[in-house]
């Protein structure tokens, strides 16, 4: 097969993924939210619901494409594109087992990071093009939140690459391999349980998740810089949100739990076979407990948001990096 | 103050100078508490409402902002407005009651009462016991069922979606005991001059015992899932502050005033109804706080819980009603009666002119006075104390606006 088409391939296996995702997971969205509150969440649709995603999908590609007057045509136009765009590129460095993977960047988890970081942009240009004050409101607190917490997420992923000696994921899981004292996972999460508390709080807000919804924070500001989108332009955004969700939860089980490895057989073939699926059963494990917590905190408040960021989570972080650096060093892990 | 804002749908057309304009706020440009005062920003005026999320209906407000800073506030009532106090000048006595229920449409039998009891005093109608132990049963009753639906709305300003869910749990359950005894869940028109329309049907006691029997524990699940959540503390404590001083000025009423350490509670100061041979206390706030408005009402919740049981325990037997004419004619005169709704003090003035209709009706909404106090309120906090602040007020449209 020549490099060209089997790129091309790849990156459709990504999209096909990615669209399988925002599907599934809104459903489990409903289901999971709607288990916390006492409630069904959809079940007309098709047998327990299953239906309902694709019947929003076929709703918002019938609405009319609403452009408030006044609004900046390239910029309200390109936003959802700036918003989406990255939340797919940070799909293509993961890879879901030693064979089943998108691309093989020795650079992945700083390439996720990089086109995390783009979104903010997306949003802040989709508050300003809006033209409304609201909007405007959003997407500013989407630029300050993520500024805020892009930091601490980096500098948490830090311990696990330092433990690898590599950014590529594939080396990072594969570096998990083994025990520890003939009973332990040889997980990073045990010995980065500090960092993997940094990332978790940090990979919440960079997917915009109550506690930390600043930019849409639904009771202040109705649904902030995605107020004046309609149609598949808002359907974007909000597919991008859960894609965004699911980067997060993949990333993580990649740096702490082990990726596709099942513990004590992760050199069986036949857990190997199935590491696809336990890496998607760890990552949907995952953004389980990101909706539990969404559907149970309340929203803190800007400043108080921006104040734990630069106050508490950036120093520990920096305090607990140079710590494992050091303590790596000592006891040459 | 240079922004312009536009009212209404878009024109499409760009406002020229002085077309469309925001109306100055009366407080003007004032300094922000923000810490960045040398920075000279320009305001931005937004409109809050009518559509919004977190105004609890139609209310609009007007917010100067300074960055996220609320530098004024002001309120802009009317879009509810259905005329009610001029249409009760063209109904007879015993028709109001169905009017009122669409003023205070979350806790309708606490109007149905401060009706009642005003009609009764100007005609001079003596209420059998039972009915007035019954008024007390059905008011405790609403007072949950409302204060559940602020507990519920109060989560959600601030970003909870859970308790929302869980307080319909404790609303539904006893809007289904309220359809019971009065035949409707929320348009009662239960409470007449004379008494009430009907006795309590057979089986409401062990209803509301199975309801009371899991009421405390769920109480303590709310004050778990919220008050014991460190961001929601945060987010309410020294959030909001309305002084004593500011709330009697205002003329607030209900937990709001008693959030602020004022101990006035219509049931205790000039007690009706049955609330005279009951025992309770009335929950006092200090600081009067987001959460001190939280706590009071938290509190009450239980005290309701509690009454309900003593008035069930107590209710002495007897006619529901007295013997009322149909045609109701009293003799010219004022009355005023007033009732502790879970808003405050919510009055009745009548005045009649010998007729079998009111030659006037005012009502005393307590939310409309709750209100007027947020520009005081909301000025220096950040929008999403704004939010916090207006969902502490606990106000119902429909009776601010009537």
């Amino acid at each position: 097969m020549s490099p060209l088409l089997q790129a091309l391939l790849r990156t459709l296996a990504a999209v096909a993924l990615l669209l399988v995702n925002g599907v599934v997971l809104i459903l489990m969205l409903r289901k999971v939210l709607a288990r916390l509150h006492l409630r069904l969440g959809p079940t007309r649709v098709g047998p327990w619901g299953v239906l309902q995603t694709v019947a929003d999908v076929f709703k918002l590609l019938t609405k009319e494409d609403f452009r408030p007057s006044g609004a900046d045509k390239w910029l309200f136009r390109l936003a959802p594109v700036l918003v989406f765009v990255p939340s797919f590129m940070a799909y293509l460095p993961l890879a879901l087992s030693d064979t089943w993977r998108f691309s093989d960047l020795d650079t992945g988890v700083l390439f996720v990071l990089a086109a995390g970081s783009l979104v903010p942009i997306g949003i802040l240009m989709a508050g300003w093009g809006s033209n409304a004050k609201w909007s405007l409101l959003g997407g500013l607190r989407a630029a300050g939140q993520q500024i805020a917490y892009e930091i601490p997420l980096m500098l948490s992923v830090l311990g696990p690459v330092m433990f690898a000696g590599s950014l590529n994921v594939a080396a990072i899981v594969n570096a998990q391999r083994g025990v520890w004292l003939g009973v332990i996972p040889r997980w990073f999460v045990l010995p980065q349980l500090v960092g993997f508390v940094i990332f978790a709080i940090a990979g919440q807000a960079e997917t915009s998740q109550t506690p930390f919804d600043m930019s849409e924070a639904e009771s202040e500001l109705i649904t902030g810089f995605a107020n004046e989108y309609s149609g598949m332009r808002f359907g974007f955004m909000f597919l991008a949100e859960f894609s965004n969700m699911f980067v997060v939860s993949a990333l993580g089980v990649t740096l702490f739990f082990g990726g596709w490895l099942v513990p004590w057989a992760d050199r069986n073939p036949l857990a190997l076979a199935l590491g696809p699926a336990v890496f998607m059963l760890k990552t949907y494990l995952g953004i389980a407990v990101m909706m539990w917590v969404r559907g149970t905190l309340p929203r803190v408040r800007v400043d108080q948001l921006l104040a734990f960021s630069w106050k508490t989570l950036i120093p520990v972080s920096l305090a607990w990096t140079v710590l494992s650096a050091l303590v790596m060093r000592a006891v040459n892990l | 103050m240079s922004d312009i804002g536009r009212i209404g749908p878009s024109t499409g057309v760009v406002p020229t100078e002085g077309a469309h304009r925001i109306p100055v706020l009366p407080r003007g440009l004032r300094r922000a508490p923000s810490g960045i005062d040398e920075v000279a920003t320009e305001h931005l005026i937004v409109n809050m409402g009518p559509q919004h999320p977190s105004t609890h209906g139609v209310l609009h407000i007007l917010l100067e902002l300074d960055g996220e800073v609320v530098v004024a506030a002001e309120a802009s009532l009317g879009y509810l407005h259905r005329g009610i106090e001029k249409l009760v000048e063209h109904r007879r006595y015993h028709q109001i009651g169905t009017l009122l229920d669409r003023a205070d449409y979350v806790s309708g039998l606490h109007s149905e009462t401060a009706l009642a009891m005003a009609v009764e005093s100007l005609a001079g109608i003596e209420v059998p016991e039972k009915a007035q132990w019954i008024r007390s049963l059905v008011m405790e009753v609403n007072r949950i069922t409302s204060h559940m639906l602020w507990l519920g709305t109060f989560g959600l300003d601030l970003g909870a979606m859970a308790p929302f869910l869980y307080t319909m749990r404790e609303r539904e359950a006893l809007l289904d005991i309220l359809e019971a005894i009065t035949g409707s869940r929320m348009m009662f028109n239960y409470v007449r001059p004379g008494g009430v329309l009907a006795d309590l049907p057979a089986g409401i006691g062990v209803a509301l015992d199975t309801f009371l029997a899991t009421f405390d524990g769920y109480m303590d699940e709310y004050d778990t899932l919220l008050g014991g959540n460190e961001i929601f503390v945060e987010r309410v404590r020294g959030v909001g502050v309305i002084d004593a001083t500011t709330a009697t000025a205002f003329g607030m009423t209900g937990a709001c005033l008693r959030a602020a350490g004022v101990d006035y509670d219509v049931r205790k100061a000039a007690p009706y109804a049955a609330y005279a041979h009951v025992e309770f206390e009335v929950p006092l706030g200090t600081v009067g706080d987001c959460w001190d408005r939280y706590a009071v009402r938290m509190e009450e919740l239980r005290w309701a819980g509690r009454l309900i049981r003593q008035l069930l325990d107590g209710m002495p037997e007897g006619d529901h009603t007295a013997k009322v004419p149909k045609g109701l004619r009293p003799p010219a005169g004022e009355s005023y009666a007033a009732v502790e709704s879970p808003r405050g003090e919510l009055g009745i003035h009548l005045v009649s002119d010998g007729s079998d209709r009111p030659y006037r009706m005012r009502l005393r909404s307590p939310a409309y006075f709750n209100l007027a106090v947020i520009d005081e309120a909301l000025s220096g906090g950040l929008v999403a104390d704004a939010v916090a602040t207006l969902g502490s007020l606990d106000i119902v449209l429909g009776e601010i606006d009537r």
